[in-house]
């Protein structure tokens, strides 16, 4: 079950996605993020629906695999969906008790649930095809100048991407414990809500002593290997921009500006 | 080749009391004299607790002495300035492969320590390709390391220590938590290490037929030197190291066991070639 987590996980590859600069990448996701909330249309739903169609073809993500990680989102999706369902405006289709169905309120729903979906996804792709380090570097190049306030750009950076590195161990590790708890007669997946939260607790305790040892040794481990912190720290694949790169922002600005047009068309 | 490469001069260290218990802290090390030539591989013996893992870390100065001295390369760890260069020579590698790895990629994890040592970028691929050839996974060079074996893993954590292009390798238990197939490659790269390399290698162990490879074994208890000599020296006196909770290698074992019963066969055979050697040889001469 732990296996399904996808979350953070990146998917080694080298098609044109996975070889674009991470700064690149980062930079479109927030492009795409703001223009998906700028989106008001069915049009303009439908142009970013196409941008993530093929960014994901031409990333060779196994669509599967991205299905699989939504799925700990469904909850919020459906909530958010029905949320807005009932908040609509105008003539009621359906009615209720308290309750009433406006067109106004399906439209919102389901741009709602689409919005949080397309959301999700776009971001995924930033993780699957970009290495944690990678993803890291770029962030920390694209923070560099708050290094002038004194902000401690290079350390969060390493923070991040340990925290990733540690997601796939951990995990294996959670399993592990789940495992030998049930071979001692632990049940996860019966009982109520509560008593299944209950059941986790051996889990999480044994996983947090755990952590902190590794934590402990990683931390001595990267100090054996000269870690001083960024100071006159090289890389092993120095960023630069190419040409993939400029269509790539090219491409997602002239989308951005698309939507906003779009938006003020009232499309 | 007669450089010394880590001379340790009645070290002794303790591990800072809980300030709750206030009892006396207890010596982990107790006065630990060990000369190192460089080039010579080097055993360290010892069961849980005999000091041996806390010997290992004050040799690329993770941790510093509270009495005595360590050298290394002629340099004293004691002097903050010289704690990067120390690390660059003396490489270190431990028991959980996973607690080592830093990246999520195996070239990048290889180009870890030259990253921080600032090494311009073409050179940090030319050194990693090198040390990944030299432990064999060039091929999984852009793999994601979770996925890979227990003794595959290990070899990626001994390839970014080489990146480093140390002169000595020092190795925590690196067998400890692999399967056998990941043992016998482990060792593999430690003796080719040494032989195709000239390094110098330091290996933490309570394996004996791993330290029977060496050809010089150190025997810890209780913080301190019990024994130092060659391996085959040291194996002989299988009593002494019984008692000291450390089983000799089986072949040795055999031998003694043959002795006892009044059989004139030589107590040194540390492979099973040598042994059934030793023993045809016993039977040829009735």
């Amino acid at each position: 079950m732990l296996k399904d987590i996808t979350l953070g996980q990146y998917f080694p590859g080298n098609t044109v996605v996975h070889r674009m600069d991470p700064r690149t990448k980062i930079l479109l996701v927030i492009i795409y993020i703001a223009a998906l909330f700028v989106a008001k249309s069915w049009i303009s739903y439908a142009v970013m629906l196409v941008c993530l169609t093929a960014a994901i073809a031409v990333s060779r993500i196994n669509l599967k695999v991205m299905l699989k990680g939504m799925k700990p989102l469904i909850f919020i999706i459906v909530l958010t969906a029905l949320l807005n369902l009932f908040y609509g405006s105008g003539e009621p289709i359906a009615e209720f008790w308290i309750f009433k169905i406006t067109r106004d309120g399906i439209t919102r729903a389901i741009f709602m649930a689409s919005r949080i979906v397309m959301l999700v996804m776009g971001t995924f792709m930033l993780t699957y095809t970009t290495s944690p380090i990678m993803l890291t570097y770029g962030l920390e190049l694209l923070l560099g100048p708050l290094k002038k306030l004194k902000v401690p750009v290079h350390e969060l950076a390493m923070v991040m991407s340990m925290a990733l590195r540690l997601i796939p161990t951990l995990i294996e590790e959670t399993d592990k414990i789940m495992s030998a708890q049930k071979a001692r007669g632990a049940q996860f997946d019966t009982g109520n809500l509560i008593e299944k939260a209950k059941a986790m607790l051996p889990i999480l305790v044994p996983l947090f002593i755990s952590s902190f040892r590794r934590a402990d040794e990683l931390a001595t481990a990267m100090e054996a290997r000269c870690y001083h912190g960024g100071e006159g720290r090289t890389r092993l694949n120095v960023l630069k921009f190419a040409a993939r790169d400029y269509m790539g922002l090219g491409l997602g600005l002239t989308v951005l500006a698309v939507v906003i047009v779009l938006a003020r068309f009232g499309l | 080749m007669d450089e010394t490469a880590i001379k340790i001069d009645n070290l002794t260290f303790f591990y800072n009391a809980d300030e709750e218990s206030g009892e006396a802290p207890e010596d982990v090390l107790a006065g630990v004299s060990l000369t190192i030539e460089a080039g010579s591989f080097v055993a360290v013996l010892g069961h849980n607790g005999s000091g041996k893992s806390t010997l290992a870390r004050h040799l690329n100065a993770l941790l510093l002495p509270k009495g005595g001295s360590v050298c290394v390369f002629g340099m004293d760890t004691r002097d903050e300035e010289l704690t990067l260069e120390i690390r660059r020579r003396v490489g270190m590698v431990f028991q959980n492969p996973d607690n080592q790895i830093v990246s999520n990629v195996v070239e990048e994890d290889v180009a870890f320590a030259p990253e921080n040592l600032g090494v311009p970028s073409e050179e940090i691929r030319k050194r990693v390709d090198e040390a990944l050839k030299m432990v064999g996974m060039y091929e999984f060079r852009d793999h994601a390391p979770h996925l890979l074996s227990g003794g595959q893993k290990q070899r990626v954590a001994i390839a970014g220590v080489l990146a480093m292009r140390p002169k000595c390798v020092v190795f925590d238990e690196p067998t400890a938590m692999l399967d056998p197939q990941g043992r016998r490659d482990v060792m593999d790269i430690i003796e080719k290490l040494r032989r195709e390399y000239g390094s110098t290698v330091i290996l933490i162990t309570h394996h004996m037929d791993e330290a029977a490879r060496a050809d010089r074994v150190v025997v810890m208890s209780d913080g301190r030197i019990v024994m130092d000599g060659a391996p085959r020296q040291i194996f002989s006196r299988v009593e002494e190291l019984e008692e000291l909770g450390l089983a000799v290698p089986g072949t040795v074992r055999l031998m003694w066991e043959l002795r006892k019963k009044g059989m004139d066969v030589p107590l040194t055979a540390l492979t099973a070639d040598e042994c059934a050697e030793r023993l045809a040889e016993h039977f040829a001469d009735r």
